[in-house]
């Protein structure tokens, strides 16, 4: 015991800082308990158990990336293999109906499982390799739940509906509980907050202890870590274990909360919105994790009705100008430019017998090339940007928001699923380029001196 | 029969190998350079085989060509070639380049979202819909070596002849030029190839044009052969030209080449006698099958060969 403080003080890594602590998200939990006081609507308390799910997933990956700084991209596939689990336990599908204290844990061993067989190879999880054979049982998993639709079971005679191919498996029995049945969605809600402060708890504490100081001691330095005598090869796989483990729960609540499971519910825009929260939120903050999971979804959601994107869309532009461009004047100048340059554009092309409509915003006309025209324009002075000295730069600012405007109006307003992808892509590349350390993470572990 | 149905099937391979190994190439370069998982490459080859279906319409389109067979079919593969080229440049300044002493999952996580940008930008550009590069309309099939019930089309003869073109090209690029001299320097220290006064940038830029190039040829050329086109055609394609790296030895340009043949084998020999269905499952049990017996590759790499 002695020693295992010794280790604790001497070896570096504080447990305290904030990016560490659990009581931020735990608080924000026990307020989110209040939600269901404040609204009946069917549809928040939807979009709640969607963060509850992608926070809980979140928080799985983080172990795995954020602290062991592994590449796992096989991990939305980890989390369709609960899911698929639960519903054939659970369902008229193989005429299995195990009771949920039953199934979860099945899952999540399964999983688990699964999870260490898939690592296995990667010899000592070497980034690369690794990164690669957890991408292709991605779609490995993909490939098989949409083909596996009809197997012949050796030494059995016709065909057994396993996966139900596209169509999924529908019907799932609800969750139960020593007699209580979550029938509705507020059940649900309470039914994942109460396995997200679990989980939270879990990891926080497990990253206090001895072998979570280890771990994450290998994102910043594996050498150094081996060299001071951290079991890096056992710490990675325990990293991944505990990661499947967490989205194989997640995996059951959202089977259950669904009542149904389909291949594209686990495909690569998932994967990719995981990513995304994570990074966001800061890999390796428990705190950023949670937040990063409720602002995505809340603006994922948002991005579905065109009025609030909109709203969104514009929000967002000022909001990234008045942050971005200094001082305050220029900022306002360039806004105001965009603004003017549309406007006189508008009126411009309107006064040569261009067709458009007086009440629309622009004015000109709507159509699809103009749209996919300015969107590639648009690409392209993004680039431009990114090559250009600072001072070009603040001049590009200002044809950008045009384009901007034009692509949103004429393209990306219509396509609210494209445009959830593209956001998601450029987030990603964004965050990783201007600030990889995430909203509320830290670049390095904190040294104490 | 079947000794010709295995013929046909072995054609069928060399076919898809090809083209698995110019986009392996494309990967090969650009990890021996800087140890880099280039995930966008695989949207490279798809936006090339976009930007030669794109030169065919504009040329007139497949059934009334303004130009003769020959022609039209070098100026698609010059337009993919060069606008996958300078593709592949913008990806590297804009993904790559501010994060080159970054950690490397900070790099592979752009890297994927650079990836899935550019997909998602060609679905809002092109829609979801099948394009058809309809070679049967400007290219005679009926020509090529027919052997009783062996076809071998003359589109695919020349999608093999033209990888070998190709890869014979850029060999003599690597081995023979200063800039390939240089990229061989950089693959084997980048610090020191920087300390003897060789600009790590430009060369970079270089290999990402020509490997992206390459992958730009091979998606005119899968349009050719298989005339379906489609945005989510480059993340299999990629996923299974990585494969193709890891198998024949990550770094090694031989090598790339060599997966790819392997795996396009593997494919197509899968298909024909298992089902396509499992044609994945087979390909990924190579990749853990190599990965557990001889992860370095089918050719050890000795580092000088590294590019």
């Amino acid at each position: 015991m002695g020693e295992r403080e010794g280790l604790r003080a001497r070896s570096g890594v504080t447990g305290s800082g904030a990016a560490h602590s659990a009581t931020g998200p735990l608080t924000a939990l026990v307020l989110a308990t209040g939600l269901p006081l404040m609204t009946s609507s069917e549809f928040v308390l939807r979009v709640g158990v969607n963060i509850i799910v992608f926070a809980l997933l979140a928080v799985g990956l983080n172990v795995v990336v954020g602290y062991a700084g592994l590449l796992d991209l096989g991990y939305v596939a980890f989390f369709g293999i609960s899911a698929y689990a639960y519903a054939l336990l659970a369902s008229d599908q193989l005429g299995v109906h195990l009771p949920t204290l039953a199934v979860v844990p099945i899952a999540i061993a399964a999983t688990c499982l699964i999870g260490l067989l898939v690592a296995l190879p990667s010899r000592r999880l070497v980034g690369d390799y690794l990164a690669i054979l957890t991408l292709f049982f991605g779609q490995i998993f993909l490939t098989l739940t949409t083909t596996a639709d009809r197997i012949t079971f050796p030494g059995t005679r016709g065909t057994t509906e396993l996966t139900g191919g596209p169509n999924g498996i529908v019907g799932l029995d609800d969750m139960q509980l020593l007699g209580f049945r979550a029938s509705s969605t507020m059940a649900y809600y309470y039914v994942g907050l109460g396995a997200l402060a679990f989980v939270l708890v879990c990891v926080h504490s497990f990253s206090l202890s001895p072998t979570g100081r280890g771990l994450r001691t290998l994102r910043e330095d594996a050498l150094a870590a081996e060299l001071m005598g951290v079991p890096v090869h056992r710490l990675r796989f325990v990293a991944f274990a505990i990661g499947a483990a967490i989205a194989g729960l997640a995996g059951t609540l959202f089977a259950a909360v669904e009542g149904a499971v389909f291949p594209q519910d686990f495909g690569l825009p998932v994967l990719i919105t995981i990513y995304v929260i994570v990074m966001l939120g800061g890999a390796g903050s428990l705190t950023g994790v949670v937040v990063g999971a409720t602002l995505l979804t809340v603006v994922l959601e948002t991005l579905r009705e065109p009025s609030h994107a909109r709203a969104l869309f514009y929000a967002t532009i000022v909001i990234a100008v008045l942050a971005y461009v200094r001082p305050l004047k220029l900022a306002a100048a360039v806004l105001g430019g965009s603004t003017t340059a549309l406007i006189a554009t508008d009126a411009l092309a309107l006064a040569f017998g261009a067709e458009g409509s007086s009440d629309a915003w622009p004015a000109l006309p709507h159509t699809e090339t103009v749209g996919n025209l300015a969107f590639l324009l648009a690409v392209g002075v993004g680039v431009l940007m990114t090559v250009v000295g600072t001072r070009a730069r603040v001049l590009l600012v200002a044809p950008l928001l045009y384009l901007l405007v034009l692509t949103w109006e004429n393209r990306l307003v219509e396509e609210p699923s494209i445009t959830r992808f593209l956001l998601l892509g450029a987030l990603l590349v964004l965050l990783m380029t201007a600030r990889p350390e995430g909203l509320l993470g830290k670049r390095e572990v904190e040294i104490p001196h | 029969m079947s000794g010709e149905f295995f013929v046909q099937q072995l054609v069928n391979g060399l076919t898809l190998g090809s083209l698995y190994g110019l986009i392996a190439l494309g990967y090969s370069i650009v990890y021996g350079l800087l140890r880099l998982l280039n995930f966008a490459h695989g949207e490279v080859y798809m936006v090339g085989a976009f930007i030669g279906y794109g030169t065919l319409m504009a040329l007139g389109g497949p059934s009334a060509p303004s130009v003769a067979a020959p022609v039209l079919i070098a100026l698609m593969f010059l337009a993919a070639m060069i606008g996958a080229g300078v593709l592949g440049v913008c990806i590297e300044r804009v993904a790559y380049r501010p994060l080159r002493d970054a950690p490397r999952v900070t790099t592979l996580v752009s890297a994927l979202g650079a990836a899935f940008f550019l997909q998602s930008a060609v679905l809002l550009l092109v829609g979801a819909r099948f394009r058809n590069y309809a070679t049967y309309e400007y290219v005679d099939l009926d020509r090529g070596i027919h052997v009783g019930p062996l076809d071998v089309s003359i589109i695919r003869l020349f999608v093999i002849a033209a990888t070998l073109a190709l890869l014979l090209a850029f060999a003599l690029f690597v081995s023979r030029t200063a800039t390939g001299k240089a990229m061989r320097a950089i693959a084997y220290d980048r610090e020191a190839a920087t300390m003897m006064g060789i600009d790590v940038d430009r060369v970079v830029l270089i290999a990402f044009f020509l490997g992206s190039a390459l992958a730009g040829a091979a998606g005119v050329m899968s349009g050719l052969v298989y005339y379906a086109t489609y945005h989510a055609m480059g993340f299999s394609a990629g996923l299974k030209a990585f494969t193709a790296c890891v198998v024949g030895g990550i770094g090694s340009l031989p090598g790339a080449v060599l997966g790819g043949i392997v795996i396009g084998l593997a494919e197509a020999f899968s298909a024909a006698y298992l089902s396509s269905t499992f044609q994945d499952l087979i390909v990924f049990s190579i990749l853990v099958v190599v990965l557990i017996v001889r992860p370095t590759g089918l050719l050890r790499r000795p580092p000088s060969e590294r590019v």
